[in-house]
């Protein structure tokens, strides 16, 4: 049925066009928000700390970092979007509800918000190797295909935040989840230091999450050594995508048609 | 009670025939089977019932005034009318989809205005109705029309770019209405929507309704406002702690639920003299703090006898919607 599949595209479209176009009116600001924390702490630790660090591996430390930065920045786009932004259009504003009102089904407004949190790490990614491309930290062409990548590490975490926000009863709840996993991830995930200086139990800890894999692949995209055993990593912010999807569509769906 | 005519179109407990293959925007081909068939509909929260085994067709074109004090399950109602919360138990069918199962396609063919305003404050005044079309798959020039004819038809026209929260609350009012009409709904369920508006809105609302009405709309309706319920609908279903109490036209129910004529009595002195007015049989009275409630089919007598107390005021005048409601569900508080 290619007709109905369309139909359901363009319901899933409506809500991604929605919120692009409340994007759009305040991009710079977004943009400037986004984008100036990752840079400055490429700048100041890249070319400040790395100055004592050396190298790492055959890389400069500046050049380390910023895959992690990349990674990590996707991550969170997608992570306060997903959070406070998504609680704030389905709680406070009751936007999801006139929705529901609508054509639009609920997996179809979940799904439309999840592709614009990829979208807004997406943005991220951008402008982000933008910057480093100028700084001259890019080593391969493969570096184009860090965008994808960064796509599905959005639509990963913003699945993730969504989880935490169908069960949300405010935006205080918020913190546990930033505190307790988004921001232990980004210290263990290969980020800031290797892997390889991390005891063997948080480094497997770590390997469960993520995070870490996207570090993996971005990294092996931006410097050029790339195989395609790497794509393996990839499974893992597939896998949590699907879980966690699913799981957010159960809460919402308990919570918001009960 | 008298349940409505259409019973045997449908029986309780049964399962509708399945919706037929309509594009999501493309009016049903049948135009004689009742609008919204509600049957033993059931719904608990927390183990305490919220609708009661509630069941009730709803004709095409009919004005359907949903009546019921506070917390009555009217809201309750209406959502699981368009698929938005699931009942415990009992069995929906409207336009001719089941519901819940097929109400994503319902509600292409429904417009919805909800009790508390939702509009999209991150979006001006245009973009509100523009984005809502959207969700519906109205795009282009289509929407473009429609979305400009709602504009003027809502007086918000010179309002266009600004933000939500720039509007009063009446302006936030016709923007939900206009909104709910942008996918040219042949259903259109209010839910309260006239309260808080001043009495110049109340009228443009009421105007507007009555013409959709007579465009050939089917429309249901909530509201605490019993003038307003009497004034715009054909029929009332009231129901009280999620049941149904009754199901009449408004004229019905004023002549057959209550006596012909209310006297209020009230002022100073008022238990004192109501103790001196001896009541034949076919007149009832009831003191409410205050105030001293008669009612019968003709009480000019006592008038004549409060014609020398000066300290009391009365009106005496014919019995309304707002008497049966109040005698049917009582006069407690609901939610103390
Ligand atoms: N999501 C919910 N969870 C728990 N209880 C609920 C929920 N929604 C409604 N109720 C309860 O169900 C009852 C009926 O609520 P409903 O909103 O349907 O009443 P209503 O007739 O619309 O009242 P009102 O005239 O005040 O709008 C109330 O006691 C309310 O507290
Ligand atoms: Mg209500």
């Amino acid at each position: 049925m290619p007709e109905s599949v369309s139909l359901a595209a363009a319901r899933v479209f409506s809500i991604w066009y929605r919120n692009a176009l409340v994007w759009r009116k305040s991009a710079l600001r977004s943009l400037l928000g986004t984008f100036s924390d990752p840079l400055l702490y490429l700048l100041a630790f890249g070319y400040g700390l790395g100055r004592f660090v050396g190298e790492v591996g055959e890389l400069t430390y500046v050049v380390f970092l910023c895959s992690g930065i990349i990674a990590s920045s996707a991550m969170n786009a997608a992570t306060f979007e997903g959070l406070y932004m998504a609680y704030t259009r389905m709680e406070t504003n009751k936007t999801w509800e006139s929705i529901l009102s609508t054509s639009v089904g609920l997996p179809e407004i979940v799904f439309g918000e999840i592709l614009w949190m990829g979208t807004k790490s997406v943005i991220s990614v951008i402008a982000i190797l933008g910057v480093a491309l100028l700084l001259g930290l890019v080593q391969s062409w493969m570096a184009v295909l860090v965008i994808p990548v960064g796509f599905l590490c959005g639509i990963c975490f913003g699945a993730m935040a969504m989880v935490v926000t169908s069960y949300s009863r405010s935006y205080e709840f918020f913190l546990y989840y930033v505190t307790l996993l988004i921001t232990p991830m980004i210290l263990l995930s290969g980020v800031f230091f290797p892997l390889s200086s991390l005891p063997d139990g948080v480094r497997l800890a770590s390997a469960a999450l993520p995070l870490q894999h996207v570090v993996i692949v971005v990294r092996a995209l931006m410097t050029g050594s790339v195989e395609l055993v790497d794509s393996v990593h990839l499974l893992v912010p597939l896998l949590f995508l699907l879980i966690a999807g699913f799981i957010a569509l159960t809460q919402f769906r308990k919570r918001l048609q009960n | 009670m008298k349940s409505s005519q259409n019973v045997s179109v449908s029986k309780v407990g049964e399962i509708p025939e399945p919706a037929p293959q309509i594009q999501d925007d493309r009016p049903g081909p049948q135009t004689d089977r009742p609008v919204a068939i509600v049957r033993a509909l059931q719904k608990s929260y927390a183990g305490k019932p919220v609708v009661d085994r509630v069941s009730f067709d709803i004709r095409k074109g009919e004005f359907c005034g949903l009546l019921g004090p506070n917390g009555a399950g009217k809201t309750t109602i209406l959502r699981m009318l368009v698929g938005n919360s699931m009942p415990d138990s009992g069995s929906l069918e409207v336009l001719g989809y089941p519901v819940p199962r097929e109400a994503r396609r319902m509600r292409a063919r429904v417009g919805i205005v909800p009790q508390s305003d939702n509009l999209d404050p991150d979006l001006s005044v245009i973009e509100n109705l523009f984005v809502y079309g959207r969700y519906f798959g109205i795009a282009g020039n289509v929407l473009e029309m429609r979305v400009h004819e709602l504009l003027t038809f809502a007086s918000l026209t010179d309002w266009a770019g600004s933000r939500i929260n720039q509007l009063s609350g009446g302006m936030m009012r016709r923007l939900s209405i206009a909104r709910a009409l942008i996918n040219k709904p042949e259903l259109l369920i209010l839910d309260e929507p006239t309260t808080g508006l001043d009495p110049q809105a109340r009228h443009t609302i009421w105007q507007q309704l009555r013409r959709m009405q007579r465009e050939g709309m089917t429309l249901i309706l909530t509201t605490h406002y019993m003038e307003e319920a009497e004034r715009l609908c054909d029929r009332i279903i009231l129901i009280d702690n999620g049941a149904l109490l009754a199901d009449r036209s408004p004229e019905q129910l004023i002549s057959e639920e209550i006596e012909a004529h209310v006297l209020e009595v009230h002022g100073s002195g008022v238990s004192e003299w109501c103790g001196t007015v001896e009541l034949p049989i076919g007149v009832r009275c009831e003191k409410v703090g205050e105030t001293v409630f008669f009612y019968g089919e003709n009480l000019h007598w006592i008038v004549d006898r409060l014609d020398g107390e000066s300290r009391l005021r009365y009106s005496y005048r014919p019995a309304n919607l707002e008497d049966v409601f109040l005698k049917l569900t009582g006069r407690d508080l609901r939610d103390a």
